[in-house]
């Protein structure tokens, strides 16, 4: 693939920020979107729109056919052994939630443990902290390494017996790391403990296999990974998704309605209560047609080159403090420019038209643990160049020249 | 989009040579206060007496932006009538919003470029809100 040709399917990076054309860093919090995607969402709502699972007319049929042969879609996208596994939500946060909700919580008692990592984005570690408090269960954190890895030895000597539930983040959105989640499933499975896997920055950028990583439940969102935003999916093997209860009810997830009791549909409508994201689903679809149209060992592999790139690049920066692995990493490059602030340092890169992130990223415990308050953070996606790396790194070199003459 | 309209002489040297850091001495009504989207924080301590606001310091961690505003406001809320401080806290949301707005504290003016970069509106007004939250505390 070439970033550079594939650049043309996204009609917003062709634009001028501030006077200069836009290098768009920051797809870790949200990619950019294809034509295709944009046309998915258009041609739905402009030939199939209706309610899905109830219409007896053609356009019910046709939205339902688009919904659900997206979900056909994503099964097919991780691998999972039916479309039953496969629940739409809308996003990583609340397929999380979910699983907290209807499982651990329904399964955690006082003494038990629940395991994740410092790591944790906000939304992989609110809810934990929640079961944990609601039923007396122990929130265990696995140690890191000062390069925010993770050593098997210490996920063996912190799951243990008690260890119910573990919840970790496959791709770092600050450190850049990407942990070695199969071998955790293997651990926590040994322990009688479930896994759920933080897909968030892992599903955009790499193969992923639930049935290979054997993770018992899969978060991701679609906005991240070239589809729109309020869409995401939560993949659960199906024998845990029977016996779970829902935590939405109402409207699509009813069977039977008494006026003291009612019944639920079945897998995986079951957790999908009220009018869906249907057109969300359909061009979730159509983003991930996209994204294997391309090849996701592509676009891992060209990420891969980029970000050794613009390490190489900007390790030469002096001051610059790069935070996570210096090798081995996803493609996103997390840093701290002097003491110049990195709000300070976003704004003035982002007045030569560079976007990148600034702040603590959803990751405080985290920002805790470097010392730090806050970072600022490049991110790559398929369609990022060498020269939007070196439009960066003089970007940067500007910033210091500016508050050094600034503050002078 | 020009850099100078935000990052003025007198706002970097606010943020180099900080105005009231540290802690007060005896009695005071501290607030802490967190800009939850970006790590930003300050703890503000206020002196208020007799309705006025007697001294004020503050300490924190964030960008030139909301540091140099924090000194600012610190220096320019001495000593004043706790109706005119809120004032002063209203006419500095006007300014944020780009309103025309006169500060006897002159150096406060420096800040008027903040309306130009919304993404950092919230951090000029947070020492601000801080001075609000403060003077409500002091249930006065």
């Amino acid at each position: 693939m070439k970033a550079s040709e594939l650049r043309r399917h996204f009609p917003i990076l062709d634009q001028e920020i501030n006077g200069h054309p836009l290098v768009y860093l920051d797809s870790a919090a949200t990619s950019q979107k294809p034509v295709a995607v944009i046309e998915a969402l258009k041609h739905y709502y402009q030939w199939e729109n209706a309610n899905v699972h109830r219409g007896v007319h053609t356009l019910g049929s046709r939205a339902t056919d688009a919904y659900e042969g997206a979900r056909e879609t994503v099964a097919a996208f991780l691998n999972a052994r039916s479309t039953e596994e496969i629940i739409f939500t809308r996003g990583t946060t609340t397929a999380i939630n979910l699983v907290a909700q209807s499982y651990a919580q329904s399964v955690c008692r006082e003494g038990d443990e629940i395991v994740i990592t410092p790591l944790e984005h906000h939304s992989n570690l609110i809810p934990w902290q929640q079961v944990a408090k609601r039923t007396g269960a122990t929130l265990k954190y696995i140690p890191l390494q000062p390069d925010g890895s993770i050593r098997l030895e210490d996920v063996e000597a912190t799951i243990t017996e008690r260890t119910k539930m573990v919840a970790v983040v496959y791709v770092s959105n600050v450190m850049a790391v990407v942990n070695p989640v199969k071998q955790i499933a293997e651990i926590a499975h040994r322990h009688g403990a479930k896994i759920l896997v933080d897909g968030a920055q892992s599903t955009p950028h790499l193969k992923v296999d639930v049935q290979e990583l054997d993770c018992d439940f899969y978060a991701f969102s679609g906005h991240k990974m070239c589809g729109p935003t309020g869409i995401g999916a939560l993949y659960g093997k199906k024998e845990l998704l029977e016996n779970m209860e829902p935590i939405e009810f109402g409207g699509e997830m009813i069977d039977h309605v008494g006026l003291y009791e009612s019944t639920w549909k079945d897998l995986p409508w079951r957790f999908e209560g009220g009018t869906p994201i249907i057109a969300g689903a359909v061009g979730l679809g159509a983003a991930i047609r996209f994204l294997e149209e391309i090849g996701l060992d592509a676009i891992d592999r060209h990420e891969k080159e980029l970000t050794a790139y613009a390490m190489e690049r900007m390790s030469k920066i002096d001051d610059l403090v790069i935070y996570g692995p210096k090798e081995e990493r996803a493609g996103l490059i997390t840093f701290n420019l002097g003491d110049i602030h990195p709000h300070d340092v976003a704004t003035v890169l982002d007045a030569e038209g560079v976007a990148v992130r600034a702040g603590h990223h959803c990751c405080q415990p985290l920002m805790r643990w470097l010392n730090v308050s806050a970072t600022a953070r490049a991110s790559f996606y398929l369609y990022n160049t060498e020269e939007d790396v070196d439009r960066l790194v003089a970007a940067l070199l500007k910033t210091k020249e500016y508050f050094g003459y600034a503050a002078g | 989009m020009q850099l100078d309209d935000l990052y003025r002489r007198v706002i970097m040297d606010h943020y180099k040579n900080p105005r009231n850091r540290g802690k007060l001495e005896g009695e005071a009504i501290t607030i802490d206060l967190n800009n939850p989207s970006c790590g930003d924080k300050i703890s503000l301590q206020m002196a208020v007496e007799d309705g006025r606001v007697k001294d004020a310091k503050f300490e924190g961690e964030g960008c030139s932006i909301s540091l140099s505003s924090a000194s600012m406001m610190t220096d320019a809320v001495k000593g004043k009538t706790i109706e005119e401080a809120l004032q002063m806290a209203e006419n500095f949301s006007g300014l944020m919003k780009g309103e025309e707005a006169e500060f006897d504290y002159e150096d406060i003016e420096a800040l008027s470029g903040v309306n130009k970069f919304p993404a950092r509106i919230k951090c000029a007004t947070l020492a601000w809100n801080a001075m609000r939250k403060g003077i409500e505390k002091s249930g006065k």
